[in-house]
Formats: C-alpha cells, structure tokens, sequence
C-alpha cells in the first residue's frame, strides 16, 4: 500500500498539508467540520498528538475521522506518552485502518502542558521510532519477534531551521533521515532568506521539505512567538506589518502575509511544498490557499 | 556519592507523626549534614519544634553515616531512649531510613524527602548528573548523561525545545545536547554524536536492583 499523500510526494507537485487539533472532550463536532472544510482543499491533514502536552482526544481518532471523511490523514505520534509497546500497537493500528502516514515527533515536554504531574515517557525518541517503522515493515518489532502481518508507512518528521544553535538540529535532521523519514514539515519560517540558506543544504539530502506556515493572527503575537517560542524567528519587518494594520485588520493581514510567504516559496521552488498550521483558526486555511493562489 | 535531599514540608512531618507522642530522631553526619538537611543543627531544630508541639522526644542522634552496618553499633548504644519512643524521625536520605528500619521493629519515618545523587556545584548548589541507568554511555557523549542532564533523556541529538542553548522546561537550564555537541566538537569527536544510538535497554536493570561486587 502505498498512501495517496506519498505519492503525491513523489509526484513532483507542490505538496500542501494543513493540520487539525482535535477537541479537549467528546464534542468531536468541529473536528468534523474541519475536515470537510479541509479534505479536499489539501494533500494531507495533520492530526496533533496532545500538542503542547495538553491532553486531548487522540490523534488516532482524529486520523480514523478523516478516513471517515473521505480524506488523507498524517497520524502525529509523538514519544512522550507512550512506551515502545504503546507506539508500536498503534501503528499495527493505523496500517489496519489504512492510515499510511506517520509523523515522529519527540513531542513537548510534559511540564509545559496541563497535565504537569504527569510522567513523561520518552522510551524512544524520533529518531529511534522512526527506525521503529522501518523495522517493522521488515517485519519485525521492537522484541525482534516477527509480526503476523507487517506494515507500511509513509514517515515523516520535524526539523527547525530557525533553532539556534543550528548545528546540533542538523545533525538530528540527518539522523532522521538516515533512519528512514521521507519527509520534514518545519518548523514556522517567517525569513525566507534564512530559510534559502536552510534549504541550500537540506536539498543535498532525498527527502521532501515542506516548510512550516503558522499564521499570525496580530503583531502581539508576533512578538510573543519570537521572543518566547523555541525555534521561532519572526523579522521585524513582519511585525511592523502586522501592527500597521487597522483596527481589527491584524487576522486578515497575517493571511495576506501567510499567503504571500507561500505564494514566493512556491515560485521560487525554496522547497518541495508548505504545511499550513492556523492553530485554532482552522477556519482561515482556505483563505490563506486562496491567498496563495492555491 | 552524595545524596541530595530535602526537608518535608513541616506540615508532613507533623501528619506523619499524627498519631505518635513520643519521638527518637536521628540524622546522619555524611550528606545530610553536608545539605544541612539532618545534621547536628537540623536535628536540634527540628527536637525543638517537636516539643513545641506538645511530643515528647526521648533522645537524639546524629550517625555518622546513617546507610552503613555501623548504625547498627550506634541503635544499639541508644537503645534506652529509642525503646521509649513510639516511632523514629529519620533526618536522613531513604538509604538510612532503610537502613534504620532493619533495626527497629518501630514504625521509622522519614523527615527528608530524596532528590538525586549529586554534584555540588558551589556550597548549597547541586546537580544531578547520573541516573544510574547501567549502561553507561558517557564514553560517547562527551562526559555529559544526556539520560540525565537532558530533561526527556534523549538519546540522539536534541529536541525542538532547545533555545539558545537552554531547555524548554526552564530558560535557565542548560541543552544538555548543545553541552554535548560543543564539548565532543571541541575534542574533534562529532563522529560519536552522528552514531545512531538504540533504544535504551531496561532489561539490563530490572528493578528492583541488585549487585553483587567482587
């Protein structure tokens, strides 16, 4: 089985992705919603693994909603909350249910989250679930017994091109990759030059770069991301964009400028496509296409 | 080794002995004393807060070292007093509460809660810089536990919550994986940290542990 979203991958085309949170509860009503409004406007749908540690319906359930749905689902497994045993059940899991992408992440640490007594996991971490996959596409799991039917997945992966130092981040980055990850969704970028002299030498590597969209919904929290986010580099000029919007203009001007970012990246070929995250804002992703000209 | 500790909240330690009049508190001269957790000032302390609650402590003492067999000798010298309390206060790591408790068929309680086994940085400061895994990985990693120095103990390289050098969980905490590759870079040994390094093998040490040397 090779999944829809892989070979659109290898089909040469600018890849979109956008990704869904799922809700803190059972009211999966606006999960739904999201969906729809998104299956078919994108290659693929991101569903986040308790992002930021806060705890919330599973990414699993989230994915099995978009096959539902008719759509293309990216499972989010990170390795905070599970052992090896629990990761690799869920990907027995996921194959059944014709989930064939996966994204490794290490995951958030639990002490920034809402559950901070909680304790994390971290039995594996991405590079060595990435390797996970691999090993049980050959066939066998992590105890080295054979697995009656094995897997297939599409697995992806994170890196930041903003982190700084960098030169550690790149050396996970090629570890990753020589672990097995097809494809990397950044981190947000919002200095496109930085992010040429990124892409200058992720290009050397076989992967699929898709670079990370987070839209800026005014120029507060612009700042606040720069400032306290890891990773995240928002240019002056952004900001000064943001803040030279009209009252109530700041959303509409973070779209023009999420749109304009990925309208230049898809001209100028930066990378092989872009994973659009709005954050709570799921509703704006079709605008930002559409100010893409996508 | 140094067993970093810290005092129970009072209020605990009040709970803990809730139900018992009379008190025999012992402290322990090696780390205790040198985290001022349960050493000579502490015990005295902490006998003069217990009477002022209205117990009844029959007597005191600081062991030397309370984890090893000499505690014994020491209980032994201090039978009286310890007989005529109805529970012992240990100001000690859970070594020495442990180790108490084989000898007093007492309710023992412990008064320090156990942090780590640390490092003193400068007086007063400390750092935890092995987990005790039993496998010890230092030889690639630059002389730096990533298990332990690095908040989810990874094993191959940082996380994305790595900022400027510091952790996610604290801005004053350091990347231990920034620490690690600065140091193998400097020794011009980067080859280590692009090695794949697998899962960590817990069978190696089943819990609970035991070792028999020589």
């Amino acid at each position: 089985m090779v999944s829809k979203f892989k070979q659109v991958l290898n089909s040469g085309k600018f890849v979109v992705t956008s990704e869904v949170a799922p809700p803190k509860g059972t009211n999966i009503e606006n999960m739904h919603h999201h969906i729809d409004l998104l299956k078919d406007r994108v290659d693929a749908i991101n569903i986040t693994d308790h992002q930021s540690s806060v705890m919330r319906f599973p990414s699993i359930g989230g994915c099995l909603a978009i096959k539902e749905q008719g759509g293309e689902p990216i499972l989010q497994m990170t390795c905070r909350d599970r052992n090896r045993l629990a990761l690799e059940a869920e990907l027995l899991l996921a194959y059944t249910r014709e989930i064939g992408n996966v994204l490794c992440l290490t995951g958030d640490a639990v002490p920034v989250g809402d559950h901070k007594e909680a304790k994390g996991v971290f039995d594996l971490d991405s590079v060595q679930l990435l390797k996970a996959i691999r090993q049980m596409e050959a066939g066998t799991d992590l105890g080295g017994n054979e697995l009656d039917g094995a897997v297939n997945f599409c697995a992806g992966a994170i890196v930041t091109p903003e982190a700084n130092p960098i030169e550690p981040q790149l050396l996970k980055f090629e570890k990753k990759v020589e672990a097995g990850a097809e494809f990397f969704q950044t981190q947000a970028i919002y200095d496109l030059d930085n992010f040429a002299k990124f892409m200058d030498y992720a290009r050397k590597f076989r992967v699929k770069i898709m670079a990370g969209i987070v839209l800026l919904s005014s120029a507060r929290m612009a700042k606040y991301m720069t400032d306290n986010v890891p990773g995240i580099f928002v240019p002056q000029e952004l900001i000064d964009e943001l803040a030279s919007a009209p009252k109530g203009e700041a959303l509409n001007k973070g779209i023009e400028i999420a749109g304009r970012m990925i309208a230049t990246i898809k001209k100028e070929s930066l990378c092989d496509g872009v994973h659009i995250m709005a954050i709570n804002r799921e509703e704006k992703v079709p605008d930002i296409l559409a100010a893409a000209g996508l | 080794m140094k067993s970093i500790t810290k005092q129970k909240p009072f209020e605990e330690v009040q709970q803990l002995l809730e139900k018992f009049d009379r008190v025999y508190i012992i402290g322990c001269g090696t780390c205790a004393t040198m985290t001022k957790t349960g050493g000579v000032e502490q015990v005295q302390e902490m006998r003069e807060r217990l009477q002022e609650l209205g117990k009844l402590v029959t007597g005191s003492i600081v062991i030397p070292t309370a984890c090893d067999d000499m505690t014994e000798t020491a209980i032994k010298e201090n039978d009286g007093p310890i007989q005529n309390a109805n529970c012992i206060l240990v100001m000690s790591c859970a070594l020495g509460v442990h180790r108490v408790s084989l000898y007093i068929g007492k309710p023992v309680l412990p008064a320090l809660d156990t942090l780590f086994i640390g490092m003193e940085d400068s007086p007063g400061d400390f750092h935890e810089v092995c987990a005790q895994c039993g496998q010890c990985i230092l030889g690639q990693t630059a002389g730096i536990c990533p298990l332990t120095a690095c908040h989810k103990g990874l094993l191959n390289g940082p996380c994305g919550g790595t900022n400027n050098g510091k952790c996610e969980v604290d801005k004053n905490r350091d990347c231990a994986w920034t620490l690690i590759y600065n140091r193998l870079e400097q020794q011009g040994r980067l080859d280590l940290m692009r090695q794949y390094q697998p899962p960590k093998d817990f069978h190696v040490s089943l819990r609970p542990r035991v070792a028999r040397v020589v």
